[in-house]
């Protein structure tokens, strides 16, 4: 356990020395979170009783969206990764007495952790002073709060999880960069990345929601806004653990196979 | 031209050597398309238009800024690279060639995957034109066309400040993604109806906004004057000063000596 705390700590503070390419970042991110709002904004003029959520939690939505953006990106990997599996640099890693599974997941975690810490702040800061519909509200109470928190954490876990899993299947095509993208993509709409989960159709909308693309941004976002409540909120947390548990359960499974198998090209 | 060409076909023969991770490339950028299609088509779900546009009209804008994005992506992806070929030092063969500098940058990459993307907005394209009412006289094929042609010289135009910003600092500066990928994703919906401020910024300093809200203004009927038609020709002065700045960088470059 000391191991994974020292590569956590490791990661942790080796992240947070980009501290350029994070205030970089943040003017885009910036952009595009007040650039959705102003979109949402004119489809609720159009219609304000169309939508599932109310104009306010869908900003809340989006400002916390943007704040907190690397910990369920779907696009972010450590490269380093790649190149090891497919450089055969993977052989060291392997030499090593840790469990390789646990210390790519810290390492990702870690990653994750660090890289939204150093952009959470300003985000959150601008947003709570902005003029009336465009701020970002707390929620109603503190519990809430804390259940959020609880939840980003569970989102964390299980974006990690996935992103796990295209890990290991570099091992087998040794080229990964096909499941990436197609993951990237396509993982990222049905996450909500693109408009919140509840806006979708309602069959598209019950099978995404029990879906591992549902569990990740999905809930805190819904439970920050206050969309979910009660015996959903219950369903949808119980659905993240089920969901980390499975897909860490299935990425070791999964990566035991593809060790037995690996074959280190050239010395 | 002919050079051109055959950089071209380089390019072609290159990226077809690895034909899965072509494919994947090409379908992710055709899935990313989707994506924004979908999030349109799902909104317009649950409403009749936005700020007095029907669906049709801002499938009209999600398929125009589609298909400029990824054309100046497919041709312009040497400027969108750029510091990596300042950092490697790529960029002082670049200099003893005989050659405008400019036309090398742009031989230097041509993404065809980028075409996936493409392809999407294409075909958004055709699903709208005949539903969208507009009545196709040569006037308004004519303001589609500039607004094709000029959008993807205007995201182009932005790459290029990109590269002559990176003369100075040697690294991409990436709040100008918020202008060409912003420009492209936020682009999906009519300019104007992000309300005044955004509007008059997108007009008169970067003129995304005449190549999308003022033609299409002018395409769906809602505003008659030909001047509105026209706007797409306009924004290409934007260029000017966007090769201004790569000259002035160009003037300032010291070689990273690798």
């Amino acid at each position: 356990m000391n191991a994974y705390k020292a590569i956590f700590r490791i990661q942790f503070t080796n992240s947070l020395q980009y501290r350029a390419a994070a205030l970089a970042g943040l003017g885009t991110q910036f952009v595009w979170g007040f650039m959705y709002v102003l979109a949402f904004r004119a489809f609720y003029a159009s219609n304000p009783a169309a939508f599932p959520m109310t104009f306010e939690q869908t900003v809340s939505y989006i400002w916390i969206q943007q704040a907190f953006l690397a910990l369920y990106a779907l696009w972010a990997y450590d490269y380093g990764i790649f190149d090891s599996i497919e450089s055969g640099q993977i052989s060291y890693e392997l030499a090593r007495p840790l469990n390789l599974y646990n210390r790519w997941f810290t390492q990702a975690v870690s990653n994750r952790m660090a890289r939204a810490l150093l952009r959470c702040a300003p985000i959150l800061l601008v947003a709570f002073v902005l003029p009336a519909p465009f701020r970002l509200v707390l929620p109603a109470d503190a519990v809430q709060l804390g259940i959020f928190f609880v939840s980003l954490l569970l989102a964390t876990g299980v974006t990690a999880g996935i992103v796990m899993l295209v890990y290991v299947s570099a091992f087998s095509t040794l080229n990964a960069g096909g499941t990436r993208m197609v993951l990237s993509s396509a993982g990222e709409f049905l996450a909500g990345g693109y408009i919140p989960v509840p806006f979708f159709p309602e069959g598209l909308r019950r099978v995404v929601e029990l879906s591992p693309f549902g569990a990740m941004q999905n809930t805190p976002l819904l439970i920050y806004s206050g969309y979910l409540t009660d015996s959903a909120l219950v369903q949808a947390l119980a659905l993240q653990v089920f969901w980390l548990a499975a897909l860490v359960l299935a990425g070791r499974l999964l990566m035991k196979r593809a060790l037995g198998r690996v074959i280190v090209q050239g010395g | 031209m002919k050079l051109y060409m055959k950089y071209f076909s380089m390019h072609i023969q290159s990226q077809m050597q690895y034909k899965t991770s072509f494919f994947f490339a090409f379908l992710g950028q055709f899935m990313v398309a989707f994506g924004t299609f979908l999030s349109i088509q799902f909104m317009f779900n649950r409403i009749e238009g936005v700020a007095g546009f029907s669906y049709e009209e801002v499938l009209i804008c999600v398929a125009v800024l589609g298909m400029a994005f990824s054309a100046s992506e497919w041709i312009g992806r040497g400027f969108d690279r750029f510091p990596s070929l300042l950092g490697n030092g790529g960029f002082d063969r670049v200099l003893v060639r005989p050659r405008n500098e400019i036309f090398q940058v742009l031989a230097s990459q041509v993404d065809f995957s980028r075409l996936g993307r493409f392809i999407q907005s294409v075909a958004v394209l055709a699903y709208a034109l005949p539903r969208s009412g507009v009545d196709w006289t040569w006037d308004k094929v004519l303001t589609l066309s500039l607004m094709l042609v000029c959008g993807t010289l205007l995201f182009c135009g932005l790459y290029v400040v990109y590269a002559g910003i990176s003369f100075f600092t040697l690294e991409g500066l990436e709040i100008l993604n918020a202008l060409t990928h912003g420009g492209r994703e936020h682009g999906r919906l009519p300019f104007g109806v992000y309300g005044e401020g955004v509007l008059k910024f997108l007009t008169y300093v970067v003129p995304l906004a005449l190549v999308q809200y003022y033609p299409l203004l002018y395409l769906v009927g809602r505003e008659e004057s030909v001047t509105y038609a026209l706007t797409p020709a306009v924004a290409l002065l934007f260029l000017l000063p966007c090769y201004a700045l790569f000259r002035f960088g160009l003037r300032h470059y010291k070689s990273t000596g690798s």
